[in-house]
């Protein structure tokens, strides 16, 4: 009987393993498939004048996205600025010093916030920041951005810092460090690795979002210099070119999703490589 | 060693006392408490900003359709008679379809990238999957057009409906036409786009869990298998819980790549094969052309009900987790 | 000196042309244009957030109570809708009747070989299969056009559905865009969708032809475009606002329809009133010549000459 209990427990363990990493395999599977699409479709469109030039009427060669990718990263610098650090330490507040109510209300309002449709959350952006001035402006696209950005940061910040042994923390007060010394000193480069995956996935997330920046950056085929002129962004010009009729707007709106990704990437390399060194997060 | 208590007040109280808040005073840690206090509100601040403005946006809209607006399947721009209802419905069951689709999904593979693969693979695969992430609402809607409508209309769909649409009871969820398009089709590719949250979250969550876990299973005589799905998976349960919301929020307001592969028809269908459509697709589809105050109140109103809904599925879904707290898991 | 406009999507790609012509020749005017919809065009006038707007319905008569300064529409190009489908052993054109693509749209024609589509194409061996109707998911211009079409030409469809950019739509799925509508179609057999000329050209799909109001079975082409609008120009009202949809004429393509650019009549900055009544007197006159490039018909010339005179309301 116990060898019979012990043969299903062993071919369990098989199977289920097995099935993890074909569960793995194909979700990365999709990202290649995704990624292949794009090159496929889209790297006829990338030469150096996409990176340089601004936008051209369709069917006439020598156009670009420079203003664009610019753009993008304006933007995400500002939604960077502006909701990451809201929501870091928002997080530490949760995590570190919250009363068990007050950190369940927002808690439940960061989840609420999130699931609040992107077209949403720029009306919103647009009645407080583009009404009352008349005019669309790289600011109020950022805005609508970090809003979207800091419920994931917060919430993820939290649920890092919480998975910090206690014992670090006793540890440090024991020793007779203040408990802000304690969350900035130990704490939070303990949990560093995972506050930055969420820091990373938030802002992947608002890169690619065209609905929040409709009625707010609007969006330029000139450059927008400053913050408070209309401001061209990827996803706006991917939207913009994937539904109009011309062939060279399709091939040039894949080229754009690459070049997209591709912006994704290099931050998130480049963070990782700045920031984790040494490494950080991994109970020992 | 650990204690059931949750932040670092409630496992070493402060000290009561003046001297003691002078202390803290002192060292910061008031001053911190303050800010990191207002940061935290802030969200409060931003949420209700928020629905204060859905809330007077939408007088019009509430004022003539009043509680009937949840139950009313007819969407009419031209003689202005809206009802929420066919929205309600196919939010519901996009969501539900994809979150049944991307959890076992995502956590199997999280599983595998934290337990089983060697650190550097599990490393680069993390990368790719969090890009996942920033691949933008429209490029996956056009691959859902593509390649996800023909699959499902000419492979999975048929498939599905000679199998399971013959089982009784959850047979009538997979008969019927199938266009191709559809609540099925949204459902998939919703979970492609809310898969990534739930494995870079799970991951480095079941990362985090103390290597004693696992050897004190193993050294119990567990499978490799056992040992996580006993041990492991339930230490890191909240913070997997974590990312299903993450995800489920994603799937309730996801826009552009739904509306591509829905069919767009406010309808109530059993059948996950019918066309239907969402609130978040709805709104994104027709707001920028709406005219007319009660037609834009709607809209709006529209964004409050699912904002209600987000609020009841995340009640329901912390009631849950509560209900099937067994012990064994990290202490919170 | 930047002006922002915003507003109707189809017209985005001639409008980015002309816009971008128009800045090389006058390098310190940019004119900024994003297709938002006409909607969100017409409300970002009212806000008073851009210049200028740009509409592919005109405004209607409760819109425009809406505004404190009287807007002006100027038509500037001509587009078309046209019937797409998917019809297996049938590669001709199609003809359709009014009552045909009616029906066909209200859900009470539902096979294919129905002998309203039936007795219009002697010819083609039509299979009894059902008809999956593809209609826009989105609120557009397009749409607004076809269901013009519609009720002019069906007083059940006026009546139980009506014209606009979103309708209540009898039956039907709904695809994102031309290229969610064309996409559906050609995955689907035995559909039918409507999408604009330009797409149908630019991407080789096939299209069928539409009974006109002269009983004759019309293609449509940018000839027949121009050709409507010349039939209607007779009676065009003195603000342009009208539908050229059903127009007379024996060439006339009868789901033919304007877009305008919506202009405030009082600018108050001089500069930019300037740059806007240039632009507009180069739109009517050189600017017209890149249209067919981009598969748009021409603005017939009574219609020119009489926006001509118009661009002096603008104070």
């Amino acid at each position: 009987m116990k060898r019979v209990l012990l043969i299903w427990r062993k071919s369990l363990n098989i199977v289920m393993l097995t099935l993890t990493g074909v569960a793995a395999f194909a979700v990365v599977s999709v990202l290649f498939l995704i990624l292949g699409y794009l090159i496929f479709n889209g790297w006829r469109s990338l030469n150096w004048d996409f990176f340089t030039q601004l936008p051209k009427p369709v069917g006439e060669a020598g156009g670009g996205m420079a203003n664009a990718i610019v753009g993008s990263l304006k933007l995400l610098f500002l939604a960077a600025i502006l909701g990451l650090p809201i929501g870091l330490i928002g997080g530490v507040y949760l995590a570190e010093f919250g009363g068990k109510t007050f950190a369940f209300i927002t808690r439940y309002t960061a989840d609420l916030l999130n699931g609040v449709p992107s077209i949403v959350i720029g009306i919103f952006a647009y009645a407080l920041f583009v009404l009352p001035v008349k005019h669309f402006s790289a600011f109020s696209g950022g805005v609508a951005l970090a809003i979207m950005v800091i419920p994931i940061t917060l919430r993820s910040t939290e649920e890092f810092l919480r998975a910090v042994p206690n014992s670090l923390r006793e540890g440090a007060m024991a020793l007779g460090a203040s408990k802000w010394k304690t969350i900035a000193t130990v704490i939070l480069p303990a949990a560093r690795g995972g506050i930055i995956t969420g820091m990373l996935l938030a802002l992947a997330r608002v890169a690619g979002e065209t609905a929040p920046l409709l009625f707010t950056a609007f969006g330029n085929r000139f450059w927008s210099p400053g913050w408070s002129q209309p401001i061209a962004s990827l996803p706006r010009m991917i939207y913009d070119y994937a539904i109009a009729p011309y062939d060279d707007w399709h091939r040039q709106a894949w080229a754009a999703g690459l070049v997209l990704l591709g912006l994704v990437l290099i931050a998130n390399i480049g963070t990782r490589l700045v920031l984790s060194r040494g490494g950080g997060g991994r109970s020992a | 060693m650990s204690s059931t208590a949750t932040t670092i007040e409630q496992a070493v109280p402060p000290k009561a006392g003046p001297r003691a808040f002078a202390k803290r005073l002192r060292d910061g840690d008031e001053i911190a408490h303050l800010i990191t206090l207002l940061f935290a509100a802030s969200i409060l601040l931003i949420t209700s900003l928020l629905v204060y403005e859905l809330w007077v946006n939408s007088k019009q809209s509430r004022a003539a359709f009043g509680w009937g607006f949840f139950t009313k399947v007819v969407w009419d721009p031209i003689s202005g008679d809206f009802g929420a209802a066919p929205f309600i419905y196919g939010t519901l069951v996009t969501a539900v379809v994809s979150l049944a689709i991307a959890l076992p999904l995502g956590l199997a593979a999280a599983i595998f990238l934290a337990e089983l693969a060697p650190r550097q693979l599990s490393d680069g695969i993390a990368f790719l999957i969090d890009l996942l992430a920033a691949v933008p609402s429209v490029i996956y809607g056009l691959l859902g057009i593509f390649i996800v409508v023909p699959l499902m209309r000419t492979t999975v769909g048929p498939l599905l409906i000679h199998t399971v649409g013959n089982v009784p009871g959850i047979g009538k969820f997979f008969k019927g036409p199938n266009y191709g398009v559809g609540f099925l089709t949204a459902g998939v590719v919703l979970a492609i786009m809310i898969v990534p949250f739930i494995i870079s979250v799970s991951r480095e969550v079941l990362l985090t869990v103390p290597r004693e876990q696992r050897e004190a299973a193993l050294g119990l005589g567990a499978t490799r298998w056992e040992a996580t799905w006993k041990v492991v998976v339930p230490w890191a349960r909240t913070g997997i819980m974590g990312s299903v919301f993450l995800a489920l929020a994603r799937a309730l307001g996801e826009t552009m790549a739904v509306t591509m592969v829905i069919g767009n028809d406010p309808k109530i269908a059993a059948s996950l094969f019918a066309p239907g459509y969402t609130i978040a697709a709805v709104i994104a589809n027709e707001f920028s052309e709406a005219t007319g105050d009660l037609y834009l109140a709607a809209l709006i109103e529209l964004g409050l009900v699912l904002f209600l809904m987000t609020f009841i599925l995340n009640g329901l879904a912390r009631i849950l987790i509560v209900a099937t707290e067994r012990g064994g898991g990290h202490p919170s | 000196m930047l002006l922002n406009a915003a507003g109707a999507t189809f017209p985005y790609p001639i409008y980015s042309k002309w816009f971008d012509v128009y800045h090389t020749a006058h390098s310190n005017i940019q004119i900024n244009y994003q297709s938002i919809g006409s909607g969100g065009g017409i409300r970002q006038l009212q806000g008073g957030t851009v210049d200028f707007g740009a509409s592919d319905m005109p405004l209607t008569d409760e819109q425009i109570a809406g505004f404190k300064v009287k807007i002006l529409h100027f038509p500037t190009v001509l587009g078309a809708v046209v019937p797409t489908y998917n019809v297996s052993g049938v590669s001709t054109d199609l003809n359709f009747t009014q009552k045909a693509l009616a029906g066909i749209y209200l859900g009470t024609i539902t096979k294919w070989n129905d002998p309203e589509i039936a007795k219009a194409n002697p010819g083609a061996k039509l299979p009894g299969d059902d008809i999956v109707v593809v209609h826009r998911s989105e609120g557009s211009g397009t749409s607004f056009i076809w269901t013009d079409f519609l009720s002019k030409v069906s007083d059940d469809w006026k009546n139980k559905v009506g014209k606009g950019a979103s309708v209540n739509w009898p039956v039907g799925l709904g695809g994102k865009g031309n290229e969610g509508v064309t996409g559906l179609v050609k995955q689907t057999p035995g559909s039918i969708g409507y999408v604009e000329l330009i797409y149908a050209l630019q991407n080789n799909i096939p299209f069928g032809k539409v009974q006109n109001a002269a009983g004759k079975f019309v293609k449509a082409d940018l000839a027949g475009v121009t050709a409507a609008a010349a039939g209607a120009a007779n009676a065009m009202p003195d603000d342009f606002r009208v539908s050229i949809t059903n127009s007379p004429g024996a060439a006339a393509y009868p789901i033919s329809s304007f877009t305008w650019l919506l202009i405030p009549s009082q600018i108050s900055d001089p500069a930019k009133r300037d740059a806007i009544k240039g632009f507009l007197t180069w739109m009517l006159a050189d600017g017209q010549g890149y249209n067919e490039g981009l598969s748009y018909a021409k603005l017939p010339k009574p219609v020119v000459d009489k926006e001509k005179k118009a661009i002096a309301m603008i104070q």
